[in-house]
């Protein structure tokens, strides 16, 4: 009873933590997002938000496709490192996390000089004669040669697909993480249990580890989904500014020309609710495993 | 082994008390651009009054305000750029400067005082000055680049910079229509969006700081920014070349302002006045590459850094020049409107 208390009173510190720092900035959003600049009630905040119908759907798109890239890619690997010896796991999960020790900012302008075009990647290529052989196959199928355009590099920065890079770069460890955490700790027996009843390698993955990895690979959406919706550095990093994504909406509004927290919160709202929606439904989808943390 | 973490407890609380209970020294809260200061001079600053300099930087005019509307900080000076100054004294966010203090205005070539932003100069003391222009690559331009129609000819397209910022992006547009910088014809301003929303196509991407990285290593060939900057560009590439459009630019005058509220007002002064003593000018702008608006430290400048018409362009061409002003609300909103629009 009396450890119960002392452990109960060793969360305070996180208790008042997360109030301070967590619930009442919520709670301010909330309160801002139905405030009228003159400081009255008001819904108006929100009625503009169609305007921002396309930053929306362009932000949950690329997002989905990072989650989504970050899933395929992830699960393999997180697979394949449970069945690894324990020093090769170890290693392994050091390197995966190596990445982390260096600056997210740093990262991304290091991968604006590999992808620029005068960049790394694509001086390479220029180097071993790429483009050369390009231009020259192109131009002898080319059905009129003087109207080619021969070309000198690739372009891969300032692009949609520069920016889906850069998320699933900075967040594939938070997927694979929890996915390996999760098969890491199935119970041996059950699938020898499988094997046992006659269940092929395929099935026993089918049947039993797959779904047993669910909560893993839950909590590895959420955890690449949530910041990948939200970021904004990215897209003015690695997308060139030219598609703005709901984080620099709602930077816009605070440190942009017009000073509106009004609004920035009521866009900040709207997202909340989104990816609320989007968590819930997943969490659904996922057969109520309630394991799957959500944030 | 209880008794130890008391003692230590204790001492620790002891020494935490003494220090707050020594000599209270004299301080001065700034806050200022990044990199547009040399830091040096915070310790001349303090060898001869005594004032320690507190130092913060901030990225933009916007975020200043963001800051000091949003409370719980304390600054007491801060250098703002003209039309910010504008806003913040119809919003009565400004004090008034007592000059007693500041004997030093004497030096500010009158040319810098009484401007638009501040008519009666009781807010503010010029700090430093520039314009705004085109920077390019002769490399890949070989025609002579006199007009804003080069940031938006398809000739170059891809290897174009623009402003990431709703306020300069704007003004590249209406100086190329010719129209005025701070107009509120909301007919003037929908011509300029279009005019962006035509350029979007053909730009590399919307710029602040990272077109230092894109122009010195000749990834873009085009760009638009503030002439300091511009300055310290082509000292890393000679290939730059730096231009102030015929059709008019941004000519821009930031200066030390002290925030409404500010606790060490005084001290505040004597930074002000101190930052006008025509060697720390010198010094300063040897660090920063931006104009000085005073008259004594001009003076004394070498030829070489005088005749450089980068940091001073010709007087023609400034008067060719026009400076923000403070927006009314409704067109700040437009602005803000389009901005979104345009990056979306």
């Amino acid at each position: 009873m009396r450890n119960r208390k002392m452990a109960a009173l060793t969360t305070v510190p996180y208790v008042i933590w997360m109030a301070l720092f967590v619930v009442i900035p919520l709670v301010l959003i909330v309160v801002y997002a139905f405030t009228s600049k003159a400081g009255g009630f008001t819904l108006q905040n929100f009625s503009a938000m169609g305007d921002y119908a396309k930053v929306f759907a362009r932000s949950l798109w690329l997002a989905l496709a990072a989650t989504v890239i970050c899933l395929i890619i992830g699960y393999p690997v997180a697979y394949a490192l449970s069945k690894m010896g324990p020093s090769f796991q170890r290693t392994a999960i050091m390197l995966l996390m190596l990445p982390m020790w260096i600056n997210f900012l740093l990262r991304t302008y290091a991968w604006m000089s590999l992808l620029e075009n005068t960049g790394l990647i694509n001086t390479f290529f220029d180097n071993i004669g790429l483009f050369d052989l390009i231009n020259k196959i192109a131009l002898s199928l080319a059905s009129d040669p003087s109207a080619y355009q021969p070309i000198d590099h690739f372009q891969m920065i300032n692009t949609q697909g520069a920016v889906i890079l850069g998320m699933v770069y900075n967040y594939l460890p938070f997927m694979i993480m929890p996915i390996y955490s999760v098969i890491v700790k199935i119970d041996r027996s059950m699938i020898e249990a499988a094997q046992d009843l006659g269940a092929d390698s395929v099935t026993v993955f089918r049947k039993v580890i797959f779904p047993l990895s669910l909560p893993g690979v839950l909590s590895g959406i959420t955890m690449v989904f949530v910041p990948s919706v939200s970021t904004f550095i990215l897209s003015k990093l690695l997308g060139g500014g030219m598609n703005m994504l709901l984080g620099d909406l709602i930077e816009l509004q605070f440190m942009g020309g017009a000073y509106n927290p009004y609004v920035g919160s009521a866009i900040s709202l709207v997202m909340m609710i989104i990816v609320m929606i989007c968590m819930t439904v997943m969490n659904r989808f996922g057969d109520g495993e309630d394991q799957a943390v959500m944030l | 082994m209880k008794k130890n973490i008391v003692l230590l407890a204790v001492l620790l609380a002891a020494m935490l008390f003494t220090a707050c209970s020594s000599e209270p020294q004299e301080v001065v809260n700034v806050y200022n651009w990044g990199e547009y200061i040399d830091e040096s001079i915070f310790d001349d600053f303090e060898e001869q009054t005594g004032i320690k300099v507190n130092y913060n930087v901030y990225e933009s005019n916007e975020q200043l305000y963001t800051v000091l509307n949003g409370g719980g900080v304390s600054y007491d000076v801060i250098i703002p750029s003209d039309y910010m100054i504008s806003r913040m004294i119809e919003e009565d966010m400004l004090e008034k400067i007592n000059f007693d203090n500041v004997p030093n205005i004497a030096k500010i070539d009158p040319a810098y005082l009484n401007l638009e932003f501040d008519p009666a100069q009781e807010y503010s003391v010029p700090y430093s000055w520039g314009v705004v222009g085109i920077i390019y690559n002769t490399k890949v331009v070989n025609e002579p680049v006199d007009s804003w129609s080069i940031i938006f000819d398809e000739k170059y397209s891809g290897q174009i910079l623009q402003f990431d910022n709703s306020r300069d992006a704007m003004a590249t547009a209406l100086f190329y229509l010719g129209y005025p910088v701070n107009t509120t014809d909301k007919a003037q301003l929908e011509e300029a969006y279009q005019l962006l929303v035509s350029q979007k196509p053909i730009l590399q991407g919307y710029v602040m700081d990272q077109i230092f990285d894109k122009l010195e290593g000749g990834e873009a060939a085009i760009g638009v920014y503030y002439a300091g900057d511009a300055l310290t560009m082509m000292e890393v590439n000679p290939d730059l070349a730096f231009c102030v459009p015929k059709e008019g630019s941004n000519f821009f005058v930031d200066a030390m302002c002290i925030p409404k509220g500010a606790e060490n007002k005084e001290n505040a002064e004597a930074f002000i006045n101190f930052m006008c003593e025509t060697e720390i000018t010198i010094k300063n702008m040897e660090f920063t590459g931006y104009a000085t608006p005073s008259a004594e430290a001009y003076e004394q400048l070498d030829e070489e850094v005088k005749n450089n018409t980068i940091i001073f362009p010709e007087k023609d061409l400034i008067e060719n020049c026009q400076t923000y002003t403070n927006l009314p609300e409704d067109i700040l909103e437009l602005y803000n409107d389009y901005w979104t629009k345009l990056k979306s």
